[in-house]
């Protein structure tokens, strides 16, 4: 099943993810995330069956985030049809994972989710986000981290900014702007995108290589192929 | 229409290279085994990962010359195709010297992050079966930091911060830079293309 909440929190259920996969796929979705979101604060590894399936009936990337924990369980996820891991808790957790795993497998499997919130004007991350009771801050700030996990072998940065996950008011221009600053890795931007001009503001303002969202195409309130016709009417490369 | 044998390189991420032919109701198979290699109608040649780790398991599995030596339609995908090249500056690795090139890495450049990972549009630079009913400036998926520069045996380009090749070819054998298992309608009809037709 697939969930979605409000800034990490009070998650229901949006639907079937072998429906909702093919469903994004046909309509022109150009990658998909799945995030185990309870994963990390379980202490448990993702149910990795669902994987296989997904890869069986998809034909566009696709990349799976949670509980991934070591270079074994990368490897499983990698072997079961994932293109791209992505780790977030563990990388805070033990840095160099990230170095082991991009030796491994290449950069360009390893991407680093960072969830991320303002204070009194700077900007912090944040872990185990999946469960708000164990929600708490990692002790690093932001551009930090940015940057260290890019020395670390880092091949793409999906960044959340919590402030505005799923409030649906726009994505995080200037902290995302500060971040692609600091990058020379590929960033996506992720939380908050409420309209289709949203999305145009980020790529055009914050020149992201990509823009995640979740509760606007959950509820198709955003049809991707509009969405697409949008971008491109903007001059947004994008691919329709 | 025969088998596909997949060449395991030791890479992960090869179940989505077995069920993009399964899509296609084509039968595929992973395999090191070199007489099943060369009994096949079709080989590919997959890779993710370092290009030296790839090139040691193909040497112990001693496939380095069952390689060179086929004689039916190979496609190498992705490092696949980096290692059908003579060389890459990744790890300063020989490879199998089958098609000319050296990978070399991606410059970084202002609005071109590397690793390139994202839908690439690719234009024809020569003639390839494999592009057949596939439009010219079509979008395919990439990820990689390594690439080949464009050379005469350059088939079709892309653009990242510098023009490079997407795909390469010489005689029977073809390498794509991109991952047509994951690059939508045109993906599937370029993987079509090489089970009916060939390269």
């Amino acid at each position: 099943m697939v969930v979605k909440g409000v800034q990490f929190r009070n998650h229901r259920v949006v639907g079937d993810i072998l429906e909702l996969a093919r469903r994004y796929c046909d309509e022109g979705a150009d990658e998909l995330v799945f995030y185990d979101i309870t994963a990390s604060p379980d202490a448990r590894t993702v149910d990795r069956g669902w994987i296989t399936r997904v890869a069986a009936v998809i034909d566009i990337p696709f990349c799976v985030a949670g509980g991934i924990k070591s270079v074994a369980d990368a490897e499983d996820v990698l072997n079961k049809g994932a293109d791209k891991i992505s780790i977030n808790s563990p990388a805070l957790a033990d840095p160099e994972l990230i170095t082991a795993m991009a030796t491994r497998f290449g950069s360009q499997c390893v991407v680093i989710g960072i969830d991320s919130r303002e204070e009194n004007g700077d900007y912090f991350v944040y872990q185990y986000t999946g469960d708000p009771d164990k929600t708490s801050a990692a002790q690093r700030r932001t551009l930090d981290w940015v940057c260290n996990v890019q020395q670390l072998g880092a091949g793409e940065i999906v960044l959340n900014c919590m402030n505005q996950d799923g409030v649906r008011s726009g994505y995080d221009i200037a902290q995302l702007s500060k971040v692609r600053a600091a990058s020379d890795i590929p960033l996506i931007a992720s939380g908050g995108a409420g309209s289709m001009q949203h999305f145009v503001d980020v790529f055009r303002e914050a020149r992201v290589d990509g823009a995640l969202a979740a509760s606007v195409f959950h509820s198709a309130e955003i049809p991707i192929p509009d969405l697409k016709s949008h971008l491109k009417a903007a001059n947004v490369a994008i691919r329709t | 229409m025969g088998s596909v044998a997949i060449i395991d390189s030791g890479g992960a991420n090869i179940a989505s290279l077995l069920y993009a032919f399964d899509r296609l109701d084509t039968r595929a198979e992973l395999t090191t085994n070199a007489d099943m290699i060369r009994s096949a109608s079709r080989v590919v040649l997959p890779g993710v990962g370092a290009a030296r780790d790839a090139m040691e398991r193909l040497q112990d599995t001693g496939l380095v010359d069952v390689i060179r030596n086929l004689t039916q339609p190979v496609l190498g995908i992705c490092l696949g195709m980096q290692l059908l090249c003579d060389a890459s500056e990744e790890d300063d690795v020989q490879c199998l010297g089958i098609i000319p090139g050296i990978a070399g890495r991606l410059p970084v450049a202002e609005d071109y992050p590397v690793p390139n990972m994202g839908w690439c549009q690719t234009h024809y630079a020569g003639h390839s079966g494999l592009l057949d009913g596939i439009d010219d400036g079509s979008y395919f998926y990439y990820l990689h930091s390594y690439a080949v520069p464009r050379t005469s045996n350059t088939l079709a380009t892309a653009q990242h911060a510098t023009e490079f090749s997407a795909v390469i070819g010489k005689d029977n054998f073809v390498g794509a830079q991109f991952h047509p298992e994951r690059s939508s309608a045109a993906g599937a009809r370029l993987l079509r293309n090489f089970v009916d037709k060939g390269v």
